[in-house]
């Protein structure tokens, strides 16, 4: 009865808080039994179904961490799939507790959609997938091409931008999912595509001959990618965005899925003690248990672990590390500490 | 000769003396049907104020201010079919006006190509050659038991997969190219002197018309029929061709040619127009095939084999006899199909065309996150055009409808 307790106890900590407008999603989530998470249609590596029809994937990822923190299964997350268009009226209204989909952290979308981005799991850029024989070495070389292109993504924006920046012409071919996008690609509806240039690799990795096709050296935009809630209940989003850090932070550290419960019976390094629960009680400042970090990180696996599985270098995506390796190699990914 | 009661002599008839209750007000038939309409009225405005108040609540909720100041910003995106000055740095006011002629254009070609392919479709489905009456059949079965959509993603794919690539586009006398990037045609650069062309067409117009009228006049008072056809061709045709040419050919012509990526230059017909067209025209038109037949074989037989008898041509029996009385079963199911037409348009998001749903209810509600106001703003678009064709046609059917001597 654990979880009615967690049920009363939030929902009393809410009343207490004053009754914050929409707090006590972490309540919802509790008395529902699930997280209910947003994900793309699809894009290799980063969200697909396994074979026996579960989402798998980088993003999905971060959903099962987060069931894991809270119930201790992964498998306790409620999946939707949203297009670039309806991810944020699902969250708005309700229909998602997170969004963990390639979603782009901009000023408008924190402040004027009332959005809360939690933090960043792939620092990425807008690029161009294109026919190695077209010839094109140089995006601005792309005068009069059509262009396919995700509606209401920051991309399209940026697109607009470049294009115009550069005083030069193109047709735009609006598409709404990514599988679109590589169908009208493929079919020659467009000569080239443009998205965030991990799902562009990923795209690419999915064409029949990923080897006829080049991604251009332009990298047109910062798409910081990152799971998101809606604005106004803060306590939710620390649980997301502490999932994340916690992940981030294992990978730092050293933690893994396989020597978790090894490290979880002490260590010498006191973040670790605190992240997995030996020593002090984190857990509780967010509304979970001592154990909620371990769980996520037995589970699902440190940051890196889920980079290598769905879209490192052993993958058919083939992903580099590059800028989204740890600070301490040179990368951006850098955590707060666990204090 | 009219006589009052009192000239009569008999003594005036009173009303009984009505003794008010409130019970009575529920017995009586006329004031308890005022109550129940009171009542019904009444609830259904408060559910009314309980959504419109749970909108605002919500909107509060969530922080959202609500107005339409948005409408004024830069819209940051492009669209690939503008029929006005449109670019990226204009505003979403604009990109809604491009989305609003965009839909304009696909109802009214789809309404004219739909009316004409639906009345021959019917026509030939009263034929009495029975391939061409059974051929039909199965074409009107078919085409109207698939959802539309369907149609539209059936065309959408057959437009961007069976036409060739640009560089393999199939070409007629290089100046008409086919390709999966769309129809590209010459297009014309009117030169100064092209008024003079839209002049005589103007005047043709007139002409036509006034020769039309003075001809019925005559034929009304002598019997005697003018060339009335001829003429009109002539005038609304003819003169604005003679102009043309005597003003020197004032058009040049812009050929589409072959470039790096794509044809360049030229006008091009985008593959999402022309599915969309063809799929909601043949779509509407099987419907129409229908009511055109049940119009004209409502049309009783005793009224051609009257005309026949009256030894009108079989012709004009069916302009003078048939069809006229047909279209007064016809308008109003045909009316309904353009309304669908209209409606079934938004249906254009399924293939990236950019209409209204796509501009203004799509990209900019998504960039902007103007979720109610947008979708405000598309429901009044698609009500002011549904109720303009609706007042339209029935202005036309009571025009034509039958006036009793």
């Amino acid at each position: 009865m654990n979880l009615v307790k967690n049920a009363v106890a939030a929902a009393a900590a809410s009343l207490l808080l004053g009754g914050t407008v929409q707090a006590g999603t972490l309540a919802d989530v509790q008395s529902a039994g699930h997280v209910k998470c947003g994900i793309s249609t699809g894009v290799p590596g980063f969200a697909f179904t396994d074979d026996k029809g579960d989402w798998q994937g980088f993003d999905p990822a971060v959903c099962k961490a987060v069931a894991a923190a809270i119930f201790g299964d992964t498998s306790a997350v409620k999946y939707t799939t949203t297009t670039g268009k309806t991810r944020f009226t699902a969250l708005a209204s309700g229909e998602v507790d997170m969004l963990a989909r390639n979603t782009t952290w901009t000023f408008s979308r924190d402040t004027d959609l009332k959005l809360d981005f939690v933090g960043v799991n792939y620092y990425d850029g807008q690029g161009f997938l294109i026919p190695a024989e077209l010839g094109v070495s140089s995006a601005k070389d792309l005068d009069g091409a059509s262009v396919c292109i995700q509606t209401g993504t920051t991309t399209e924006l940026n697109l607009a931008d470049f294009f115009r920046t550069n005083g030069i012409s193109y047709e735009a071919v609006p598409i709404e999912t990514n599988s679109e996008g590589q169908a009208n690609y493929e079919a020659g509806r467009c000569d080239v595509y443009t998205t965030d240039a991990s799902g562009l690799a990923a795209t690419r990795s999915a064409l029949e001959d990923p080897s006829a096709h080049a991604l251009m050296p332009e990298i047109i935009s910062k798409e910081p990618l990152g799971p998101l809630v809606r604005h106004g209940d803060s306590e939710w989003a620390d649980i997301i965005r502490w999932t994340l850090n916690a992940m981030i932070t294992a990978e730092e550290l050293g933690v893994t899925s396989a020597n978790v419960d090894k490290m979880a019976t002490g260590t010498d390094n006191p973040e670790i003690n605190r992240l997995l629960g030996s020593e002090g009680d984190l857990g509780a400042m967010i509304g979970l248990d001592k154990a909620w970090a371990w769980r996520a990180i037995k589970m699902v696996g440190n940051y890196g672990e889920v980079f290598e599985q769905f879209i490192g270098k052993d993958t058919p995506i083939g992903l580099d590390r590059g800028i989204n390796a740890q600070w301490t190699d040179g990368g951006l990914l850098y955590s707060p500490p666990f204090r | 000769m009219a006589h009052t009661l009192e000239q009569s002599g008999l003594p005036p008839v009173k009303p009984p003396k009505s003794s008010f209750s409130l019970g009575k007000l529920w017995t009586d038939k006329k004031s308890r049907g005022i109550i129940i309409q009171v009542i019904a009225m009444a609830l259904f405005c408060a559910v009314v104020v309980y959504l419109a108040g749970n909108v605002v609540e919500n909107f509060q909720k969530l922080g959202k201010p609500f107005g339409f100041g948005f409408l004024k910003q830069e819209s940051n995106y492009d669209i690939n079919q503008t029929l006005i000055q449109y670019n990226s740095q204009s505003s979403h006011a604009r990109a809604a006006a491009v989305g609003i002629i965009n839909t304009l254009l696909i109802a009214v070609c789809g309404i004219i190509l739909a009316t004409v392919l639906g009345f021959i479709l019917g026509v030939l489905r009263l034929s009495k050659n029975v391939l061409v009456n059974k051929l039909t059949y199965c074409y009107i079965e078919f085409i109207r038991n698939v959802p539309v959509l369907v149609h539209i993603l059936f065309m959408y794919g057959l437009m961007v997969h069976a036409l060739p690539h640009p560089k393999q586009a199939i070409v007629v006398k290089e100046t008409f190219f086919l390709s999966n990037r769309g129809f590209y045609m010459p297009q014309p650069l009117f030169q100064p002197l092209f008024w003079l062309v839209v002049a005589a067409f103007v005047i043709g117009i007139v002409f036509a018309f006034w020769y039309r009228r003075s001809a019925r006049i005559k034929q009304a008072a002598t019997g005697e029929q003018s060339p009335v056809f001829w003429v009109m061709l002539a005038s609304i045709v003819g003169l604005p061709i003679l102009a043309y040419v005597l003003s020197g050919m004032p058009i040049n012509w812009e050929y589409p040619t072959q470039s790096r990526f794509n044809l360049k230059g030229g006008m091009a017909i985008k593959p999402e127009f022309m599915a969309l067209w063809l799929a909601l025209s043949m779509y509407t038109a099987a419907f129409i095939a229908e009511i055109v037949r049940a119009g004209i074989v409502a049309v009783d037989h005793g009224q051609s084999e009257a005309a026949m008898a009256l030894g009108l041509p079989r012709k004009r029996t069916m302009n003078l006899v048939v069809i006229p009385q047909a279209m007064r079963v016809i308008i109003p199911p045909l009316t309904s199909q353009y309304l669908n037409i209209t409606k079934n348009s938004s249906l254009a998001i399924a293939i990236g065309y950019m209409d209204i749903v796509a501009t203004i209810g799509g990209i900019s509600l998504n960039q902007t996150g103007r979720e109610m106001e947008c979708m405000i703003i598309v429901l009044a678009l698609y009500l002011f055009f549904s109720l303009t064709i609706s007042f339209f046609m029935n202005w036309y059917n009571k025009r034509i409808a039958l006036v009793e001597r």
